[in-house]
């Protein structure tokens, strides 16, 4: 069991009150709060040996350059990759899949070509591939969500097939909440020849993931979802498939010899890193990498599971308005809930949580198409669960919640 | 915004009459042949509004619908529009626009201006949720869209 009240104190803004009540924290799967340890060192970066990298003699670059590199190699082993070569620092899970589009798909692809997606993306893992579409003349087909909110693999194999080069999915559902069957996809996809391409935004920082035992060729995550610092985050690409791809953007560091009419890349993944780097940001991302193996992947995942078991549970005592998406089957979710009410809108609820101090997020969670044409609703309210989130939180969610129907239910029986 | 104490305003967002006008919306649908028609849409929450007007052959608003999905704010905001529009042209249709925003960016309203916004005062209250001004806005917003084109395209007005 972890102890969730040494957990709390090791994150300075959970002390913080909104309105003059505790913060209640449940808007995780958008981003996540620092611990002390991540935000001290990036002070200690910009206080002590702010420098850039791979470039100086001097000893602040050379320290600055150890400490950025030994980053990569903390998140590289945390992801379970070969080696630190394949893993590139990006922006973030969107970079990350941008990256993948502009320097592997859009060189590869061609007419007729087929990249399957599911239908429970992010705009992240959609539009990049309406672009290489558009670009390559690509087909996109989409693996159906069932009214469970699970993937429907009964047509897969019509849907992986030999006119199939890529297959990118999301690992974790930022909506419903759903773990896919990913590896049982990457097998899938290997025996036709295709690739397979992982958003792991909502994964990696809340279970173990190794994407040598995942089978993935291309895997992305985000730092500020994994208790780091915004800016920053990671594309794990297979080897023998990354020197297969093409730059992405170009200029320094990404080059080795520069004639005025051309230039021979660098190795990769500098390769892939032009320009200096967020170099504050991916030594962050180490020491939140750092804070979560002290605590332990496994453990992370299991307070996830019980205290989403508890909401879910909790949360049925609200009243018959109240729809909630996404499989009962705490094996096979993460700690996101997604619900809806036709009494309180979700904007509404959204802001009537706000005033009792409690971060819920509310809209269509950059999955528009999911949430409009499948869930069939125009928003719905999320809150999504961490490692410093209590059973008490999930309490005053349910509380806060039956005060909005009130609200909403008063009024209703005035004006019938 | 002062985040640190109890402003405890949810009575002043969620006034009966704003819930009113959500849970029974007036002038709910979409007309056939509208002469006017204009679509709203908040990327931020999904909220959205439709508005259709016919005119009469005086150019005045002889029938305004609204159709849509979202929060109680933008719902009852339309709604609210609906009953205040009808028998006014095209000028005045603006000016009652503009002298809603003017109140919503908490700007200070000549009387003449608070008499032509009669009833809507009930909204000012969703200016302590700077996040939802936008909601209270989007019907509004959909109209004046809605004159410009039709201008534009039919009265040939330079944009």
């Amino acid at each position: 069991m972890l102890d969730i009240k040494a957990i709390r104190k090791d994150f300075p803004i959970l002390s913080r009150t909104v309105y003059g009540k505790p913060l209640v924290y449940l808007d995780n799967a958008a981003t996540s709060q620092k611990p002390s340890s991540v935000i001290e060192t990036i002070t200690n970066y910009y206080q002590n040996y702010n420098s850039n990298v791979h470039r100086g003699v001097h000893a602040l670059s050379m320290e600055a350059t150890e400490h950025y590199e030994a980053a990569r190699e903390k998140v590289a082993n945390f992801i379970g990759a070969p080696d630190s070569t394949c893993l590139i620092f990006v922006r973030g899970t969107t970079e990350g899949i941008n990256l993948v589009a502009s320097s592997w798909a859009i060189p590869n692809l061609g007419p007729g070509d087929e990249i399957l997606l599911s239908e429970m993306e992010h705009h992240s893992n959609l539009i990049p591939w309406q672009r290489v579409a558009q670009i390559t003349g690509a087909v996109l087909k989409f693996i159906p969500v069932t009214e469970e909110g699970v993937l429907d693999l009964e047509n897969l194999s019509a849907l992986i097939n030999n006119r199939t080069k890529l297959v990118s999915v999301t690992h974790v559902s930022n909506v419903l909440g759903t773990i896919n069957p990913v590896k049982e996809l990457a097998r899938k996809a290997h025996n036709v020849g295709a690739l397979i391409m992982l958003d792991a935004a909502q994964s990696v920082p809340h279970m173990p993931v190794n994407v040598q035992d995942l089978e993935c060729d291309f895997l992305a995550f985000s730092s500020h979802k994994m208790l780091g610092p915004t800016g920053i985050g990671g594309l794990y690409v297979r080897p023998s498939v990354l020197k297969t791809m093409q730059p992405f953007q170009s200029g320094g560091e990404m080059v080795k010899e520069v004639t005025f009419t051309s230039a021979s890349w660098n190795d990769h993944p500098f390769q892939f890193e032009a320009g200096t780097p967020s170099i504050s940001a991916s030594i962050g991302l180490g020491a939140a990498v750092d804070y979560l193996q002290s605590i332990g992947m496994d453990e992370v995942r299991n307070h996830e599971m019980a205290i989403t078991q508890y909401a879910l549970e909790e949360l049925k005592h609200l009243s018959e308005d109240f729809i909630f998406y996404g499989p009962n089957d705490i094996s096979i979710r993460g700690g996101a809930i997604s619900f809806y009410s036709d009494l309180v809108h979700p904007h509404d609820l959204g802001t009537i949580l706000d005033q009792e101090g409690i971060a819920i997020r509310t809209g269509h969670h950059c999955a528009m198409p999911l949430v409009r044409e499948r869930l069939k609703v125009s928003a719905t309210a999320r809150a999504s669960f961490y490692i410093y989130n209590t059973e008490s939180e999930v309490d005053q969610l349910v509380k806060a919640l039956k005060k909005a129907t009130r609200i909403f239910t008063n009024a209703y029986k005035k004006n019938i | 915004m002062d985040y640190s104490f109890d402003i405890n305003s949810l009575d002043d967002l969620y006034q009966e009459v704003i819930l009113d006008h959500y849970q029974r919306p007036r002038n709910k649908g979409v007309l056939t042949n509208p002469d006017i028609s204009s679509k709203g849409f908040n990327p931020f929450c999904g909220d959205e509004i439709i508005l259709s007007i016919k005119l009469d052959s005086k150019g005045k608003t002889k029938c305004i619908l609204f159709d849509g999905q979202g929060c109680s704010i933008s719902q009852a905001s339309a709604s609210m529009l609906t009953e205040l529009l009808s028998n006014k042209n095209l000028d005045e249709l603006k000016s009652i626009s503009y002298s809603f925003r003017a109140m919503m960016r908490g700007e200070s309203l000549s009387s003449g201006e608070m008499s032509l916004i009669e009833g809507l005062e009930v909204l000012e209250g969703v200016r302590k949720f700077p996040i939802r001004i936008k909601c209270a806005l989007l019907a509004w917003a959909a109209l004046e869209d809605g004159i410009e084109e039709y201008s534009v395209k039919v009265l040939k007005k330079e944009p």
